[in-house]
């Protein structure tokens, strides 16, 4: 391993010379932990993550992390993670649908417990029946938990997002965790352009005394620490305090966008804001829309896209912007649900103009036709005047 | 280190809880009180909201005082009846998820190894029968296959108090109980003997019935983990309210549970009997 030295985090991720390789996410993934300073991780099996944990396990092996394990099942790892973040460490895992929602427990009250952290989703199916492929309906569980949500279109913003989280995560004025997702298999497995930072060149260790909340590590006052007691008395107070302190987690997810705006380019991507019709898309999803945007170009359609990179804090206010003048809005997605046309419903005021879909899921890949189709559709295009895809 | 951060920087102290500063001059951070002193000294566990004749506050309150580094110690527990009083003890305490407390704890002790590895941090998870032999089962196991170094205490009342009485894995067999209308089907779970399978090097079974044993035990329970690896202690913890113990009869219930089912069992590896013996030499030596 190559003699990291420490740069600033501004240095790092936003000026720093860069070196394009031909990777995949799960490299891209790995290779961002490797310029985080981590100090631990902590890794449990399931495809497709196991991937990026292997690779993350030779980091460690090789020097660049101090500690690392296989952990019994992700109740356990993701409780350990909060364990080792409230002693003043910075941790990273990774895991992906069945193993999400197994240790989803831990991952919603990782914000209300105030413990940085970084956790790599890489989605699949969650079951019955039983299948490991791409399909991101786990997201719509991480949306109501309080964690900031990332969700990658492609290997680059795999390394991006997962760069930039350790030090979103650990804003004084966040200080929750930061999930970075992007889809199994289609992202984790397939390789890709990735413009990356140098390997000698690492972010600045955790200091866990810059924190809004005391490090349980016996070192700080006051003595009687708990920084989250069970409230559980039946009066108001008890209500209150619960009440104060996720208002609170709420709103260090609100404070996070000022650094999504600094560190990656804001929260969403506008391709040609002129545009009649919208792709609005996230993930994966968001490559196939851009095709489709291209398509539409050389058919001579007005097409536009709004790649939306963070789903939490939700981006409603840019949305709502930049859908102000569009007559219609298609949302590409890969799960039945539909969680974000949801979300992009509530953001707008004239939600009739969103064609809900359309959605694979199951592994299913989602060909550029699908959007095709429904750009037609808006637009009211018949006949035969199509680019042969 | 921990004593430092105990103290209040001057001019401070005047504008601290009478409650807070009776802790810094007369609590027990950074000296060696024997446990028959309790009482006499401002203790780490005072007030709490545990039931009347409640043997696991009485428990909980000797586990305090028989610490052997309070202002290095970091308790963690669950849901459950124990929490309530650790909760509200002069020592930092964390709570996590259900059953979680030794997933959480082998993290933590991790960390603070990185962090601090010239430094003595003492970390022990307290939780009941239920959050460590039923839902934190595999996370208790686990952490003892690992052999992370910290201590486990079960503070075992055979029920799930803290939730109205429901059946436990640790209840004895045919009690009857809610969710085991008819009593319990099978007996309760080993969990001394799973210890010591499962790598710990310091297991003890004991019954409430004698405090300087179990100051000692609780004592020698966190130096083992300290230096050698995982340690249980297995404490019973009679719920006299599910049980229908009368209060001024807990301690007679406690010494005929330790003539039946509970007597007192201590277990250790040679590597930990030796280092043992070491600091009894040299206790000797010091008198």
């Amino acid at each position: 391993m190559p003699e990291q030295k420490v740069v600033d985090t501004d240095y790092l991720l936003l000026e720093a010379p860069r070196e394009r390789k031909f990777i995949t996410g799960a490299q891209a993934m790995a290779e961002a932990v490797k310029r985080a300073n981590v100090d631990m991780a902590i890794a449990y099996p399931i495809t497709p993550q196991s991937e990026v944990m292997h690779l993350v396990g030779d980091l460690y092996a090789q020097g660049y992390l101090k500690d690392y394990y296989r952990a019994e099942e992700e109740y356990g790892t993701m409780s350990a993670i909060a364990g080792a973040s409230r002693a003043g460490v910075r941790v990273f895992t990774a895991t992906s649908g069945p193993g999400l929602l197994r240790g989803i427990e831990a991952i919603a009250s990782w914000p209300g417990h105030r413990v940085p952290a970084v956790l790599g989703v890489l989605t699949r199916v969650v079951n019955a029946p039983l299948s490991i492929q791409p399909d991101n309906i786990e997201l719509a569980y991480l949306l109501h938990s309080g964690i900031v949500l990332l969700h990658a279109e492609n290997q680059q913003d795999v390394f991006d997002m997962t760069l930039a989280a350790f030090a979103i995560s650990e804003m004084v004025d966040v200080y929750i965790p930061v999930a970075v997702a992007t889809e199994g298999f289609f992202v984790t497995h397939a390789k890709g352009y990735v413009e990356m930072t140098p390997e000698d060149m690492k972010l600045p260790a955790r200091d866990p005394y810059k924190a809004p909340v005391p490090v349980t590590d016996c070192e700080v006052p006051p003595a009687r620490i708990q920084r989250d007691a069970p409230v559980q008395k039946s009066n108001f107070m008890s209500y209150l305090i619960h009440a104060v302190w996720q208002q609170e987690v709420w709103a260090s997810n609100m404070r996070a966008m000022k650094y999504i705006n600094k560190y990656l380019g804001g929260p969403i991507e506008v391709v040609n804001p002129e545009a009649d019709v919208f792709v609005v898309a996230s993930g994966c999803a968001a490559a196939q829309g851009r095709e489709a945007v291209r398509y539409a170009q050389q058919e001579g359609l007005n097409v536009g896209l709004v790649k939306i990179k963070s789903i939490r804090p939700f981006p409603a206010k840019e949305v709502k912007e930049a859908l102000k003048n569009a007559k219609a809005v298609i949302i590409p997605e890969h799960n039945i649900e539909g969680w974000l046309s949801k979300e992009v419903k509530a953001a707008i005021p004239n939600s009739g103009i969103v064609t809900d879909g359309p959605r694979v899921y199951g592994g299913m890949t989602l060909p550029v036709e699908l959007i095709m189709e429904e750009i037609y559709k808006a637009l009211g295009v018949k006949g035969k005047q199509r680019v042969v895809i | 280190m921990g004593l430092k951060y105990i103290q209040p920087a001057p001019g401070f102290k005047e504008y601290l809880p009478k409650d807070y500063v009776d802790l810094i001059d007369f609590g027990p951070f950074g000296k060696e009180i024997d446990v028959q002193y309790m009482g006499q000294y401002k203790e780490i566990l005072e007030e709490h909201p545990m039931c009347a004749g409640c043997w696991m506050a009485y428990f909980v309150r000797v586990f305090y005082a028989a610490l052997p580094n309070p202002e290095d110690t970091i308790v963690l527990g669950t849901a459950g009846c124990a929490r309530l009083a650790l909760s509200q003890a002069a020592v930092p305490f964390i709570y996590g998820n259900y059953g979680d407390t030794n997933a959480v704890a082998s993290g933590l002790t991790r960390a603070l190894n990185l962090r601090f590895p010239d430094k003595t941090k003492d970390v022990v998870a307290i939780a009941g029968d239920g959050g460590l032999m039923d839902i934190g089962f595999s996370m208790t196991l686990h952490s003892w296959f690992r052999r992370e170094k910290f201590t486990t205490i079960m503070v075992d009342n055979e029920v799930y108090g803290n939730t109205g009485g429901q059946e436990s894995g640790m209840s004895p067999k045919g009690v009857q109980l809610k969710m085991a209308p008819k009593g319990k089907k099978f007996d309760k779970i080993p969990a001394t003997e799973l210890a010591k399978l499962a790598g710990c090097v310091y297991v003890v079974k004991l019954a409430p019935t004698n405090v300087k044993r179990m100051a000692k035990v609780i004592k020698r329970a966190v130096l083992a983990a300290r230096h050698f690896g995982p340690t249980f202690i297995h404490a019973y913890t009679s719920c006299n309210i599910e049980y229908s113990i009368p209060t001024e009869e807990v301690l007679k219930d406690a010494r005929e549970r330790e003539k039946k089912d509970f007597g007192f069992e201590e277990y250790m590896t040679d590597e930990v009997k030796e280092f043992f013996e070491e600091i009894e030499k040299k206790k000797e030596v010091k008198k």
